[in-house]
């Protein structure tokens, strides 16, 4: 019926119609204005006096099995950012005009095919100024070609790897700003080095892993962090993701004698991990656990147990921007943001919008600026090495309901850890 | 002579799509390889789940393993050498599978399939997490999308041709004969086992090669990205909206399909999951046989024609008499 034929006539002159049916429906839902205003819009040459807004594009995964992390670390602050942005009239210009954001927004469903059809879609359909990367690692690096071709910048930041350096070379416009694997075990072997070093804790290490993309990672970059540290690790097993009973591997890791318990888990099973721990009266004196430690709803749940465990990210709590960040996402998002990739997702965002202040809409100019430019985010003064920002927050503690960031422990700022781990309540 | 007008037809179609490149951009190319690639899961799947009636969801464990082959050997072996090589590993676990599962019937073969793709899911990522201690692999290959279409096209020009050809040869007939009855076909001599064996394996094969010539478009590479059961789920759909039995049936319910989940996905992105379900059922109650067989029903109503029987191989899963009678 109609379809191949919408479909057909859409082929057929794309340059216009689809355009017009796509700015019409954004029209409608964005800012309320008459079908027709819109199309005529549209049909005029986007050259920038003739401009009314800038059409930003995502894909993100809100169903799915990545629906999860992508609903917590990236799509809220790309809900909130273009709020932000146009509550204050829109992104500046390097005029000192501004112009509305408009919203182009698609389901990758999770599915790596559909993410990379939907950026297409953005680039060539669409024609979006700007496109904000999609959530995870493997998503980042499927739609990385594209956003090359097509010459669009790619702000990754839920995509955690050690071949950053590789990939901006291979992607000039390509950034990676949460670090890789490596920088993260190498910070906490900084800081069980030093607390080595004090007494408190011996040189075993007991470890765990789930046998997924990023438990994999870590584990990998972890043993020879710690064996360059001088720890030994007497336990080392991988687990298969969905694992729900961990009394044999907690069993396992007490009688290890090993003072410090590592486990590179995802959220179900931190959070089961650290149940278990205490059912088992299990407590080293230094239990650092994976994703989903820095989710907001951990240190509720858990509580005053939740005081002195460790794991990736953290904040600083004396930064009184991301103080006011925090509030402002769970005022307008309505939850809190997590407390290690969300504040980095908000600060890319905010990056963008200085860039495109300082040179406007061209992409070629943005992405320079973005290598080059030094930027006032949400985490302070912010310049990217080699497209890649190292400063970062490797490693975090809760301290009084605070996830507090700890390591890397020469940076300034970095809270003193609180060790040995407090006993269980 | 409709058959020499049939193959100049199709040529013609074919012919006409291999130019597409050429006009389209990037994202109708994407469209094209994103039709092409599951008219052809279609076309594979019903040859042999359309014509013995067994429900495969194992789609995606070939699927899956072409393109992890491609991930694996993409920086050691020359690109067509990888592509032999995934064919060849399709062949084989078709033929080992197929030999302990075929005698499955109903709805035991199902399940089985399903949980194929799982396992072989499950073994990659042991083997790499124990052996290599990597999961994600990355491809860099110098194949761009335009490669992707064409490599595609001429596989799904090879399908229909496989097809069509089974269709006409003894394995066919033998294959129809085993649909109406396995008792009587096993009396008059056909060697059931392996019939169904070489039409597995070559379903299989075609699968896996599908999934080997799509790899290099998403750089990177991890079992929970290649074994998205999804794949096997929305290729049986399309085969079964389009006539799983018949040479054009898959193809007619892929590319309608196919084009309305993009719709879908482009216009209602946040009720897709909704609008698809609703879809579904409507499809269920009006068209249970397929577009195929409803276009088939159609000319048989004129004045004159025969009342459509209710054959197996119109049948929505083809899996009911199969299962009434084992």
């Amino acid at each position: 019926m109609g379809l191949s034929a919408m479909r057909a006539e859409e082929r057929a002159d794309r340059e216009d119609f689809s355009m017009t049916t796509v700015t019409r429906r954004r029209a409608l839902r964005y800012f309320g204005m008459s079908v027709a205003l819109g199309a005529v819009i549209a049909a005029l040459p986007s050259a920038a006096q003739d401009r009314t807004s800038v059409k930003i594009g995502y894909a993100i995964s809100k169903t799915g099995p990545n629906s999860g992390g992508a609903g917590i670390t990236t799509l809220p602050n790309y809900v909130l950012w273009a709020k932000e942005v146009n509550d204050a009239g829109g992104l500046e210009m390097p005029d000192g005009k501004k112009l509305p954001i408009e919203v182009v927004e698609y389901d990758d469903r999770s599915s790596a095919e559909e993410v990379v059809r939907a950026i297409e879609r953005l680039a060539t359909q669409d024609k979006v100024d700007f496109i904000l990367p999609p959530w995870g690692t493997g998503f980042n690096l499927a739609v990385a070609p594209l956003f090359d071709r097509f010459g669009y910048p790619q702000l990754a930041v839920s995509a955690v790897t050690d071949k950053a350096p590789e990939f901006v070379k291979r992607w000039k416009k390509s950034y990676w700003l949460l670090g890789g694997g490596h920088d993260y075990t190498s910070a906490l072997a900084g800081l069980l080095t030093k607390a080595a070093g004090e007494g408190t804790i011996n040189k075993k290490i007991a470890m765990i892993s789930v046998a997924d993309g990023f438990g994999i990672d870590l584990v990998t970059a972890a043993r020879p962090s710690f064996k360059d540290a001088g720890f030994e690790v007497v336990y080392d097993v991988t687990y298969p993701a969905g694992t729900t009973d961990f009394t044999p591997m907690i069993n396992e890791a007490a009688g290890s004698g090993a003072d410090t318990f590592v486990a590179f888990s995802y959220p179900p099973e931190t959070f089961a991990i650290t149940q278990q721990a205490q059912v088992a009266k299990f407590n080293p004196k230094i239990l650092y656990l994976g994703v989903g430690t820095g989710f907001p709803v951990y240190g509720e749940k858990n509580g005053a147990n939740a005081e002195g465990i460790m794991s990736l990210g953290g904040i600083d709590p004396k930064n009184e921007a991301n103080a006011a960040y925090r509030k402002r996402h769970q005022e307008v998002t309505g939850q809190a943001p997590d407390l290690w990739g969300s504040v980095i997702t908000y600060n890319s965002l905010q990056m963008l919008q200085e860039a495109i202040k300082r040179r406007g809409l061209d992409r070629d100019a943005v992405a320079d600026e973005l290598s080059n430019g030094t930027f006032q985010t949400v985490l302070g003064e912010v310049k990217l090495e080699d497209n890649q920002l190292r400063k970062l927050w490797f490693g975090g503690q809760w301290q009084s309901g605070q996830f507090v960031a700890v390591a890397p422990v020469d940076r300034e700022g970095a809270a003193p850890a609180i060790l040995p781990k407090p006993a269980w309540k | 002579m409709r058959t020499a007008l049939g193959f100049a037809a199709a040529a013609i179609v074919f012919a006409v799509l291999a130019f597409a490149p050429f006009y389209l951009d990037a994202y109708g190319i994407g469209l094209m390889i994103g039709m092409t690639g599951y008219v052809t899961l279609a076309s594979a799947w019903g040859l042999f789940s359309g014509r013995t009636g067994y429900v495969s969801l194992a789609t995606v464990a070939f699927f899956g393993m072409g393109a992890y082959t491609v991930a694996v050997l993409n920086e050691t072996l020359p690109y067509p050498v990888i592509l032999l090589v995934a064919g060849a590993i399709g062949l084989l676990v078709a033929v080992v599978v197929g030999f302990s599962t075929l005698r499955l019937a109903g709805v035991y073969f199902v399940i089985f399939t399903f949980g194929l793709a799982e396992l072989i899911r499950q073994l990659v990522t042991w083997f790499e997490t124990t052996v290599t201690g990597t999961l994600g692999r990355y491809i860099f290959l110098p194949v761009g999308p335009e490669h992707i279409y064409w490599q595609l096209l001429v596989l799904c020009a090879a399908t229909l041709f496989i097809t069509w050809w089974v269709g006409r040869s003894r394995l066919g007939l033998a294959l129809r004969v085993i649909a109406d009855d396995e008792v009587v076909a096993s009396h008059i001599g056909i060697d059931i086992a392996r019939t169904k064996l070489a039409l597995f394996s070559v379903s299989a094969v075609i699968i896996t090669l599908v999934g080997a010539i799509q790899a290099p478009r998403w750089t990177y590479v991890e079992p929970a990205i290649v074994f998205n059961p999804t794949v096997s789920f929305l290729t049986l759909i399309m085969a079964l909206l389009g006539g799983a039995s018949r040479l054009w049936g898959p193809a007619l319910g892929a590319i309608p399909l196919f084009l309305l989940f993009e719709w879908l996905s482009a216009n209602f992105p946040d009720h897709y999951s909704i609008l698809l379900g609703l879809l579904f059922i409507v499809i269920v109650f009006v068209l249970p046989r397929g577009v195929a067989g409803f276009a088939k029903d159609l000319t048989r109503r004129r004045p004159g024609g025969t009342p459509a029987a209710p054959k197996l191989d119109a049948a929505p899963l083809g899996t009911e008499s199969r299962e009434a009678r084992s």
